[in-house]
Formats: C-alpha cells, structure tokens, sequence
C-alpha cells in the first residue's frame, strides 16, 4: 500500500491537546508523521481535507453485537460496517451473547470474527460470571489469555454482592477490571420506565432512579474492601454520579462509561409509548440528563460508550412493556456527542478526548492517538454538514435508533483502519 | 342531534388525558341525552346503520363488552365481538397482524380491550378504523371515567367543586387514571385514598390530594369511589391480607359516616364483597349508584361511537 497524506485538515488529538492545521502521513498501517506542511513521499495518495476535522479512530467501550446467537439482529460483520461508518475503529463486544462468551474458545471466536471484518479492531469483553447468570465466577485468568478486554454480565447486573466481591477482588490478579450494569435488580425487575409522574400517567411500571445509586453505592464500598477497579456502564443519574465522583476523590479504582442517549434526551421520548426509546437503563428526567452534561465536562465520566443494542423490528414494534429494551448507537456516537459541542456543553477536544484518549487509556490501548508508530486509525469528519437521523437508512443491520427523526450536525466523511480505508 | 361537535383529538378515543372541557361537556351531554332515549324504549338504529363495530378484546370483559354491543346494536351498527385467547395475548405479533386483518374486514368502529399500556394507542396508528380504548393495561379506561361523570351529573348536577374521593388500588387502576384526568379537567376536587404501596409513584402532581387514612380521605366527600383490588395484588406483597385491607381500606358505614349525609357510592366492578365494600353498602338503594353506573355505560357508549362516526363521515 503506497503512503497516504491527508493534507489540510483541523488535526485533533486530545491525548496530546492538539488542535491546528495539518496533514497526517501514514504508510504500512502506522502513522508516520503529522503537523502542518508535511512533505509527502513521492507516489503518495493525497486526499484533501480542507475545512473538515481528522482526529484518532473513535474507541467504542461498549456494543452489543448479536454474534453468537442473534444474527437476525446484528452480526459483527454488519456491525462493523456500522461502526466504521460512526468513525468507530476499536470497538469492545459485550459477552452476553447466546451463549455467553465465558470459555476461552469464545473470546477466540470472537477475535477472528472481528479481524475478518478488516474495519475495526474487535474487543471481547468475557463474562464475569458463567453463562452470565450471575453466580459464579467465570475463569478470568484464562479468558484473559484468550484475548478478553475485561469482565462484565453486559445488560445484566452483577446482583450478588458476595459475586461481585469475589469478581473484583480476583480480576486484581490478572490486572483486569469489571463492568457493572448498575441497578438493583431486584428494584428493576418489571418495570418499564423511570418510576414517576410520566410512568405514572402512561400507566407504565416504574424503576425508580434509586436503583442505579444503590448499586453503585455498593459496588464502590466493593472496590474499598478489594482494591479491585470496578467501572460503571452507562451511568444515568444525579444520585450515582455524585457517589462517583467523591469516590474518585477518595482514591479509589472507580471509573463510568455513558452513553448518547443519556445526555442527548431525557424521559419525555417515551411518551406515546414510543417503544424505539425504551432503553435499559430507562431514560431519565431533565435533571438526570443536564447532570450527565456536567460530569461530562468535569471529567466524572471517564468515557462515551455507543452501549449499541441492536433490536429487529418484531422486538419493538409492541406494546411498551413487552417490547424490547436497547438502542442502535453506532452510527450516531460522534454526531450526538457533537451535539453537546455545538450546544456549548463541551470543547470540540474534550469530547473527543471521552471518545478517543480517554478510553483508549482506561483498555491500556496504543490506539486513540495521533502519534508517530500509532496505528493508522483515523476519523475524517465534517462538524458542520447537517443530517437527519433515519431509523431504516442506517449503516448495519440494526435500525433500532433512539434519535430517529434526530437533525444532526457533524457527518463522518472517511474511516481508516490501520491505514486502509473502510469508510467513505 | 345536531349541535356541532368538537372533534376528539385523531379522530380516536384512546384517553382522557388531552380532551379539553367542551370535548367532555358535550359528549355527555350527548349521552344524557341518550339515557333519555333508552329509558323512552325507543332507538336510532338508522345512525349507524351500513357501519361495522369489532369488539377487540384482549382481556376477559363481561360487561364493557356487553354495554359496547348493546350501544352499538342500538345505533344500528353490524356488532362482531372478537376475543383473543388469553394464551396468545403476549405475541405481540398478534395485534399488528390483527390490525391488518382487521383493515381488510373495513372495520369503522373498533373497541378495544389490551392488558398493555398503550396497545390501542399503537394499533390506532395501524387501522383505518376510528379506535376506542376499553382499557389499556394500568394507563386508561376513559368510557369508564365518562360513565361515572355522566352519572355523578345526574345525581349531584354538577361536577365543578364537588368533593371525590377514589379509593383502594390506585396503582395498578387505569379506571383511576381516566377518572383523575376528567374531574380534574372539569374542576372537581379530587383525593386518592389508599395504602402508599398501592399509590403511583408522584400521583399528588397530577393534581389530585393523596391520604393513606381513609377517614380523613372520605371527610366531607360528595362522591366516595370504590376500586376493585385484585387477588393477585396482594400475591405480590402490596399488602399482607384482605381482612387488613378491608380494615383499613374497605368502605363500610362506619368509614362512610364521615362523608357528606347525601354522598353517592360508585364501583365500577366486578365488585370484590368483603374486600373493598361491605355488602350492606353496596346494596344500599340511598347510597349506591353501582346499577346506574352501569345503566351509564350503554348510554355514553351511544355517545362516543356517535361522535366518532361523524369523524368517520368527515373524513369519508
């Protein structure tokens, strides 16, 4: 493959607080040289980017892809193409899958499926308890050798707290941390939608927002007594971001993820019962979401995750109770966290830096950077050109959008993936 | 009849909830003037005459079913009564494919009965036909609410400032629900009386006063409106027996004393004796107005399907 500039572009690297004109050149899947006014070697391909944003490939900590077990919905193959369209070029694959990834041949499989893919480089997070059920430990030293990222049950909640003491305490050993999906399970059970006056009216069966915090509260009084790392998915709440943050204060191995519905819409989506915005968490109040914006901006929240769960259309189109909770989020990632950026939320950097650096750093990843050796993972994107979210237009098989109907601004124009074109 | 009407809001009766007061003013009306006509022994079999009614229910009903059928028979309209196993009733997939079936059959007029919240909302946006929700899971139950006003109308003559007290499970009511929106539109006061397990979560903001001692609840009321509380509630912990229910939260004399000296007892049943209302109440001709509610039914019934006909003709 001959050497590739992309000349004249606003380069963006949160990881070194880079934000100037200038080319990238890359050659052999590694960048080789970035700044303004590179010389490119003769035979170069250029590709002009005047006017439009080039920062590292996005870093998705956080989809559900359907392989093994619910092709119907989603396979890592059409995922992948999904993902490459949001920018998304490292991407971890949640386990709670059928079956649940938590025997090494699994991560295995999973690894190859996503190298086949050539677009994305693909993550397996391993269970944290055998067939996420929830009651014992998987078998993390050997996960961790096949490959996996680290532990989590997914969209299910590690409920036990015996469980989740022994999975923090021992994932120390093989330096891996657990992921939690924080709300009380058995506050959760049945409900719908976040208890309260909207619940209420739709006649729809509450999850009152406490059962988030609690979790949270418990899982950080986990990680003092085991010195483990836990991280909060998606995290919702007013209540369990403060318990964050003073738990990062004092010390402890505590880090979240949330994700774009949480902070680009609030519980008033769901009204007439609209199934395409049932979401697990459920979405939350007004409050709930500007909170999400400022631990956004204070750096509470470690990372923005897509939490991509692809649902077909026979899982949605029912009544709201019976329909199925998830939401498709890869192709949107970038656009809705520009939102905030257009919004004034947040800097252009700093919502890059909870896209790329940021997560990049909590994976212990060589990638999220624009950096000499680095691979060539890049996202080429215009800020400004406007879009409409069209739920049925989507890259992927998932058409499951939250923000269907959404008028965007921010347009991913080309993906590279260790130098080679995968979108655009 | 011909005044004209205020259209209701898509063309459908799905809820309460977003009907203003000369949308709810005139359908009883209306139907006031369709109990007139049912007591007279005379009908109007040419109004919906050439019309077909389905009765979709999802959900066991004796006599919403009966009071739909009847109100369509009288206004002349082919009735077909279409019942959903209750087996099936959790396939989704049977209520889009319903939905088309039903298109195919050109159905106008369709009542339906749903254990989910929401569902005839979401087959209105799949039929031609105008859609009336009989009942939606815990959301709605608005020819309910409709029934109860026209009667505690006929009784009291007004609605505007009288004293309502609903009573028992409020959680999982959408005959609650339905009523709550109509008073409260229409300016009654209302209280919600029950045990805080079985109150909705934040129910004071929909503008109603909540009381967990149902003494100070009936205190004073005008009207005193009894729920059904369900066996399986109390499966499910609510509360820990019927015999302290009905302690605490049954309606007998004793409780009743406390409300105005010409307050009216409703139900909207089947009633649960010995659970939410002593018998002796419930069978007494001064206070109850459980058979009119129900006499009510047929009459608003009449009402709504003759409005939404006239949309059907609107539009046609």
């Amino acid at each position: 493959m001959p050497a590739t500039v992309i000349a004249g572009a606003r380069l963006l690297d949160p990881a070194t607080g880079t934000d100037a004109p200038g080319d990238v050149l890359f050659e052999d899947g590694a960048i080789l040289d970035h700044g303004a006014g590179l010389n490119p070697p003769d035979g170069a391909e250029v590709v002009e980017a005047a006017g439009l944003c080039l920062a590292p490939g996005l870093v998705d900590l956080r989809a559900a892809l359907g392989e093994p077990g619910a092709e119907h919905r989603e396979t890592i193959a059409s995922a992948a193409q999904a993902a490459a369209a949001g920018g998304i070029t490292t991407l971890c694959a949640l386990p709670d899958t059928d079956p649940a990834v938590d025997d090494p041949a699994l991560v295995q499989f999973v690894l190859r499926r996503g190298a086949e893919t050539g677009c994305i480089t693909l993550l397996p997070y391993a269970a944290a308890t055998k067939a996420c059920a929830g009651q014992e430990m998987a078998e993390y030293g050997l996960l961790r050798e096949a490959g996996a990222v680290a532990f989590t049950d997914g969209a299910r909640a590690v409920g036990s707290a015996r469980v989740m003491r022994l999975a923090l305490s021992y994932a120390r050993a093989f330096g891996a941390f657990i992921v939690q999906h924080p709300e009380e399970p058995g506050l959760a059970a049945g409900g719908a939608a976040t208890e309260g006056e909207l619940a209420t009216r739709l006649g729809l069966p509450g999850i009152p927002a406490a059962a988030e915090a609690m979790l949270v509260a418990r899982d950080i009084a986990l990680a003092r007594i085991t010195g483990g790392h836990v991280h909060f998915a998606h995290v919702s709440t007013v209540a369990a971001l403060d318990l964050i943050r003073a738990a990062k204060a004092e010390g402890l191995h505590v880090t979240c993820d949330t994700a774009p519905p949480y902070f680009d819409l609030n519980e008033t989506a769901i009204g007439d019962w609209r199934s395409y915005a049932k979401l697990s968490p459920p979405l939350r109040p007004e409050a709930d979401r500007s909170a999400v914006v400022a631990a956004l901006a204070d750096g509470t929240i470690d990372a923005i995750a897509s939490d991509h769960q692809p649902r077909d259309a026979d899982d949605k189109r029912l009544p709201f109770v019976q329909a199925e909770a998830g939401g498709a989020g890869l192709a949107t990632l970038l656009a809705v966290t520009l939102a905030r950026v257009h919004a004034g939320d947040l800097s252009l950097l700093a919502a890059l830096d909870l896209l790329t650096a940021r997560p990049a750093k909590l994976l212990g990843l060589p990638v999220g950077r624009l950096a000499k050796g680095a691979p060539a993972d890049l996202v080429l994107f215009d800020p400004e050109r406007a879009w409409q979210v069209k739920a049925g237009q989507l890259p992927g098989k998932a058409q499951n959008s939250p923000f269907d109907g959404r008028a965007l601004e921010g347009r991913v124009v080309g993906t590279w993936k260790n130098g080679r074109r995968v979108f655009g | 009849m011909s005044f004209s009407f205020p259209i209701l809001p898509g063309g459908h009766l799905l809820a309460i909830e977003g009907l203003e007061p000369p949308h709810i003013g005139a359908l009883l009306e209306l139907a006031d003037s369709y109990a007139l006509l049912n007591r007279s022994g005379k009908t109007q079999r040419d109004l919906l005459r050439g019309r077909t009614l389905i009765n979709l229910f999802f959900e066991d009903s004796t006599r919403t079913r009966t009071s739909f059928e009847l109100a369509g028979k009288r206004l002349g309209a082919d009735v077909i009564n279409m019942s959903v196993s209750t087996s099936s009733v959790n396939k989704g997939e049977t209520l889009l494919d319903t939905a088309s079936t039903l298109n195919a059959m050109h159905c106008d007029l369709l009542v339906v009965r749903h254990g989910q919240s929401g569902a005839p909302a979401l087959l209105s946006q799949k039929v031609s036909a105008a859609v009336i929700n009989a009942g939606d899971g815990t959301h709605e139950h608005p020819t309910q609410a409709l029934l109860d006003a026209l009667t505690i109308l006929r009784r009291k003559g007004r609605l505007e400032g009288l004293v309502v007290a609903i009573c028992g499970d409020l959680l999982h009511s959408r005959v609650a629900r339905s009523n709550i929106h109509l008073l409260l539109t229409m300016n009654a006061r209302v209280r919600i009386v029950g045990p805080p397990t079985l109150i909705p979560a934040e129910a004071a903001r929909l503008g109603v006063e909540v009381f967990h001692d149902m003494r100070r609840g009936l205190e004073g009321a005008d009207v005193v409106m009894m729920l059904r509380l369900q066996r399986e509630r109390m499966v499910a912990g609510l509360v820990p027996s019927p015999r302290e229910f009905f302690r605490f939260y049954g309606l007998d004399a004793e409780k009743l004393a406390v409300a105005k000296p010409d307050a009216i007892v409703m139900h909207p049943g089947p009633m649960n004796r010995g659970i939410e209302i002593d018998s002796a109440i419930a069978d007494d001709p001064e206070r109850s107005v459980i058979g009119e509610q129900v006499e009510m039914g047929v009459a608003v019934r009449m009402a709504v399907l003759d409005v939404l006909a006239r949309d059907l003709r609107r539009n046609a």
